[in-house]
């Protein structure tokens, strides 16, 4: 799956764009933040709890409990801020 | 229409590109976000100095053009062009158009906050604040903007 990450996710994270592959048990949104806070500190930081974020599976916004496919294009950004 | 570009534009000529020879159109509304060199936040005021806005290729041109179908089958709508930039930006230049054409101007003046409401929250772009001293800071995206989009959803317009 490519995720995309994007803002200060992007910087915190330390890169604009990364494939993953998902095991058997990753379903939805949520299995994938999970699935993404095991590789490291930078992630563990980036997707805590007390940060506000948005998801976009195929380039719209999804719900945590969105279903998630291999060949999804898979987002994560901050709240978006332009106009 | 829709566009995102890194250039800048000039709102006359878009204005008059979309008018002419639709002799239907009787109002044209055009709204116009800047680079502003100041930034209130609640602990200090910060100089701005120039901007860079990160977008999402690709999900940007997708939300925009859902938001331009929303309110063209909302209002009676004969044309609507946006023009998103991205990009670095310095204070007074253009960020973002938004123009509605219609017969009467009640539709072009209602869909043109409508869109720029909807473009606000919906459509992925993120600032980056440059100040004088060089450092960037992300901008905070504003409850307020949330409670802008929930007007439209209640209204019976």
């Amino acid at each position: 799956m490519k995720v995309l990450y994007f803002a200060w996710l992007r910087t915190k994270i330390g890169c604009a764009e990364e494939e993953i592959s998902l095991p058997e048990n990753v379903k939805t949104v949520s299995d994938v933040l999970d699935l993404l806070r095991t590789k490291g500190d930078a992630y563990v930081e980036a997707l805590g709890e007390d940060k506000v974020i948005r998801v976009a599976v195929n380039q719209d916004y999804a719900p945590l409990d969105h279903p998630v496919k291999q060949d999804d294009e898979f987002a994560i950004f901050p709240p978006v801020t332009g106009g | 229409m829709i566009r995102v570009q890194a250039e800048n534009f000039d709102v006359g000529a878009e204005i008059n590109s979309l008018s002419k020879g639709n002799t239907a159109i009787g109002a044209i509304c055009s709204f116009v976000g800047l680079v502003r060199d100041f930034q209130h936040t609640k602990d200090d005021d910060t100089r701005v100095s120039a901007m860079t806005l990160e977008h999402y290729p690709g999900m940007t041109e997708k939300k925009l053009a859902e938001i331009e179908d929303i309110a063209r089958q909302r209002w009676p709508l004969e044309d609507v062009l946006i023009i998103h930039r991205y990009g670095r930006m310095e204070a007074s230049e253009n960020i973002v158009l938004v123009v509605t054409a219609s017969a009467h101007r009640k539709a072009a003046f209602e869909s043109a906050e409508f869109l720029m409401d909807y473009l606000k929250t919906k459509a992925p772009f993120w600032k980056l604040e440059e100040d004088d001293q060089g450092q960037g800071k992300w901008v905070d995206a504003r409850d307020a903007d949330d409670h802008a989009l929930t007007k439209w959803e209640k209204s019976q317009l």
